[in-house]
């Protein structure tokens, strides 16, 4: 969806420089200052290069690598639009039994951390696992060498694992444009009598397109810049090399130099995708969007629906929570609980959700002050802010940990002369450098998500409210704040759910004895006993519960659409934290 | 309006998220550890009781060498432990570590587990070898450089040759054998893998168990490990740890080690906990908990032994394997081992 511009800028013509200005502006230089930080110290490792890492990459792993990446991207890429796209549809439009489950448990994947969701589906369907000894015993081979059957460890088995959890960011954010915004056209096709799968192709997909791109776009970064799960399952991405050259051939800045080469061809791509799709978009009416009334399936197409729906939560959710749950149980029996878990969770909810508080207002100002000053360099800013998911989050991370080490010590140092006592390091000695790099990692998701919110409101509102004599704040404060809750809501789920999940920047900036329950499922993995971790990471996937139950609540209408038509209505802007 | 109440939630929030500093508290030690605290918290336990010294603990994987840099002279790390030599050696580069007063260069540990100016020291040991199938492989010793050997063709598994593991073997086998040679051999592994490298050591015995391949590399603990837990005991007892030796040497191993930080602010605590790592006590402790050896000579351990006999430790020191890696990993790609 476009925005359409507002007709006025009401800061532009009201002239002066109001305290909102003031706090606009603010806003913006802390977005800029957050992403630039860590990219500006990436950057100046990357020129000081001498290493010659980037040539050692680019004669040796570069043509495999950008193949099998390719590869990678592409299955994921299919997989996730049409699981996605197809589910959300489904949903959206049809009336079939559990759809109001299905509906919500579409979003569960979400919580999943990939590595684990990967580790899971080695130990059932790898050659020792039950599927494969099962169907060996059954053909009566006597081993794998005997009767080799496809390896979940490969390319195929990484698409598959992938798209099992990411699949969610596409089912977000087309579900939001086919429940909000396609309702008229849709049901205009249906009074002129189009069949269901004419209306999917010719009126839904189409309108859709923006949004899968940019769901798609989303997964698709979260693909190339896994570690974990790309390792274990055999896949060679070019992130792998940013981490051999760092550890194993001991060159920061080759790493940093070959990091910032990536980010400069996603860059690239982005923009050329952008260009291609032009400003083709679909402007929303004034008037309140409303949910299509959806069309009851029956027989042998109701269970189609069923089976094509809940596929995507069987393979995302039900077979990684289940393996979790049993080993999370037989754990807790043989009482072999980490005492450690308690802490943790209190710990992983208070750094999301102080990240969450501090992201969600910084977004929302970078957010308003795009729609409200409408200049280029608000645009700029907000699309700038989106970098910071673009780079690996271990990247990220090395790359905070200078800027945040200085001013640590800068304050403990002014402290020194001061009072002429040692306070230590207080960002990294406290949870704050954790809760900063959150920030850098997750500001753009947020504002993508808040932007949305803002494409829907009619710029018609602003000016009303201009010519009745509101100032900027009270724009935002009186119309625009009712209207983007939901926005907000959904903000707040992603950013709550993505900042529980991490792991390099908590890893690598955590004060001593604190561990988040990403931390402690990590740990385990560490020693090579992922499934010592199973009850952290089915905390994980429960706490996540929470929000997406808040938001069903705090709107009225049925709870199942609600939730959805909520988070997914501003859902296809989340993807808009691509960078640019 | 949103911004009060949101900010006096988030300052709530950020108090309560600020621990004191772990600061020149006196009976304190901050251990900075790549290795995961749960496999040396036993030890530091027993530390703890008897000295009433209390050990915190943060484990980075990646990175510890940078943040410790990073944080520069305020920083709270005393001890710094790894679990690859590489990292003890990247630490005395980056000039994070100082020598303690004790221990570190004293003769029960052999000179070649140790920084030569008693920056670091190994702690216990473990060795990297190969696995075989019980039931499909006679041989009960092999030497590494046989791995390339046509016979093993589509029979070797093996996790990611970029892994520090695979890298710390593959450079001690450049300072056998020289650059090219290793080239060689490299390409030869790589032509006999029965599968893709990837997964981890567990994951090659499993492999071997269901008949993926008849042999594969891994660090000796895991088979103990496998050995203890209900679960997995399957994996552990479908294969044997062969005798694996360089021709003209002995073992690849490998190694957790300490360090004590430069501006360790608990110094002597730090001095304390390194001297207690190295005693007879701790060494049995930690060898016995995770299947490793002890580093001190004259100390032993039974079960570990029992498993996979007696250590012989190639003779090549740690900073001589160090110095390969940046080629061994660049010959992983060059080959194109992992693809």
């Amino acid at each position: 969806m476009t925005a359409q511009q507002p007709l006025s800028r009401p800061g532009a013509t009201r002239g002066g420089f109001s305290s909102s200005h003031a706090r606009l502006y603010a806003g913006m230089a802390a977005g800029v200052l957050l992403i630039a930080l860590p990219l500006f110290t990436l950057m100046q490792l990357a020129l000081s290069d001498d290493s010659g890492s980037l040539t050692h990459v680019v004669s040796t792993v570069l043509p495999q690598a950008t193949r099998e990446t390719a590869l990678l991207l592409a299955g994921v890429a299919v997989l996730t639009a049409v699981f996605g796209t197809g589910s959300a549809w489904l949903v959206t439009a049809f009336e079939f039994p559990l759809r109001r489950v299905l509906a919500i448990a579409l979003v569960l994947p979400l919580a999943m951390p990939t590595y684990i969701a990967a580790a899971v589906y080695v130990e059932w369907l790898d050659a020792a696992g039950p599927v494969q000894r099962f169907i060996r015993m059954l053909v009566g081979a006597p081993t794998a060498a005997a009767f080799p059957l496809p390896s979940i460890r490969s390319l195929p088995g990484a698409i598959f694992v992938m798209s099992a959890v990411l699949y969610p960011y596409v089912y977000l954010s087309t579900r939001a444009l086919f429940t909000m915004q396609s309702a008229s056209l849709i049901e205009a096709a249906r009074s002129l009598g189009a069949k269901p799968a004419r209306i999917f192709w010719r009126v839904a997909l189409p309108l859709a397109r923006p949004a899968i791109a940019l769901g798609v776009s989303l997964c698709l970064l979260e693909t190339l810049n896994d570690i974990g799960a790309s390792e274990f399952l055999g896949v060679r991405t070019l992130t792998l090399s940013v981490m051999t050259t760092w550890l194993n051939r001991g060159s920061l800045e080759g790493a940093a130099a070959i990091a910032c080469a990536m980010l400069i061809v996603v860059i690239a791509l982005i923009l050329v995708e952008m260009l291609a799709r032009g400003n083709r978009g679909f402007t929303s009416s004034v008037k309140r969007p409303r949910a299509v009334a959806p069309k009851t399936l029956k027989g042998a197409q109701a269970i189609g629906a069923l089976s094509f729906c809940a596929t995507p939560v069987i393979a995302g959710f039900i077979v990684p929570a289940t393996f979790l749950s049993i080993q999370a149980m037989q754990r807790t029996v043989r009482g072999q609980i980490d005492p450690m878990i308690f802490d943790a969770l209190l710990m992983t909810v208070l750094l999301a959700g102080a990240a969450t508080i501090g992201i969600l207002l910084l977004a929302s100002t970078i957010a308003a002050s795009q729609r409200l000053l409408g200049t280029a360099l608000s645009r700029g800013v907000a699309r700038f802010a989106a970098l910071g998911y673009a780079v690996p989050g271990t990247v990220l991370a090395l790359g905070l940990l200078t800027p945040i080490a200085f001013f640590d010590n800068q304050i403990a140092n002014l402290w020194r002369a001061v009072t002429g006592e040692r306070i230590g390091l207080v960002l990294t000695g406290s949870g704050l450098a954790i809760i900063i790099a959150y920030h850098a990692r997750f500001l753009g998701i947020a504002i993508g998500a808040i932007e949305n919110g803002y494409a829907r409101i009619s710029p018609h509102l602003d000016d009303a409210a201009r010519m009745l004599g509101r100032s900027l704040g009270g724009i935002r404060r009186d119309v625009h704040q009712p209207l983007i809750r939901p926005a907000l809501g959904t903000a707040a789920l992603l950013v709550f759910v993505d900042a529980m999940k991490e792991l390099p920047a908590t890893l690598l900036l955590r004060p001593l004895n604190v561990e988040t329950l990403a931390t402690l499922v990590y740990a385990d993995a560490a020693r090579g006993v992922f499934e010592a971790g199973s009850l952290a990471a089915l905390l994980i996937v429960l706490i996540g519960l929470g929000p997406i139950m808040l938001i069903a609540r705090a709107n009225r209408s049925e709870p199942a659409d609600a939730l959805l038509a909520a988070s997914a209505a501003t859902g296809d802007a989340k993807a808009r934290d691509n960078p640019v | 309006m949103l911004h009060r109440p949101f900010s006096r939630v988030l300052a709530a929030a950020a108090f309560l998220t600020v621990s004191p500093p772990a600061f020149a508290q006196t009976g304190v030690v901050n251990v900075y550890t790549s290795r995961e605290p749960a496999l040396i918290k036993p030890a530091l336990d027993a530390f703890t009781q008897a000295t009433a010294i209390k050990v915190n603990t943060v484990f980075i994987q990646n990175g510890l060498e940078e943040r410790v840099k990073a944080e520069g002279a305020n920083s709270p790390a005393d001890i710094i432990i790894t679990v690859d030599a590489a990292k003890l050696v990247n630490a005395v580069d980056l000039g994070i570590l100082q020598k303690p007063s004790n221990m570190l260069t004293e003769a029960a540990i052999a000179p070649s587990l140790r920084d030569p100016e008693g920056r670091w020291s190994a702690v216990t040991l473990r060795s990297r070898v190969v696995y075989a199938s019980k039931d499909r492989v006679k041989e009960n010793a092999i030497h590494y450089e046989d791995l390339a050997d046509p016979k093993w063709k589509g029979k070797i598994c093996i996790r990611s040759g970029q892994h520090p593991y695979n890298i710390s073997l593959i450079a001690a086998m450049i300072a056998h054998h020289g650059v090219e040679k290793t080239e060689a051999w490299l390409r030869g592994v790589k032509a006999n893998l029965a599968k893709k490298p990837s997964g981890g050591d567990r994951d090659v015995a499993k492999d071997i168990l269901a008949g993926v391949c008849d042999i594969g590399i891994g660090n000796t603990y895991y088979v103990g490990l496998m050995l203890k837990d209900k679960d997995q005991r399957a994996w552990g007892e479908a294969i044997k740890v062969l005798d694996s030796t360089f021709k003209n040497g002995g073992t690849h191993v490998n190694i957790s080690g300490v360090g004590l930080a430069k501006n360790a602010p608990n110094k002597a605590n730090a001095e304390k906990l390194i001297g207690f790592l190295l005693s007879d006590q701790a060494q049995v402790m930690l060898a016995t908990l995770n299947e490793e050896y002890p580093v001190r000579a004259g100390v032993s351990t039974v079960t570990t032994e029992k498993l996979f006999g007696p250590i012989k430790p190639d003779s090549f020191s740690l900073i001589q394997i160090a110095n390969q890696r940046k080629k061994a990993s660049e010959l992983v790609d060059q080959v194109g081992f992992d693809q």
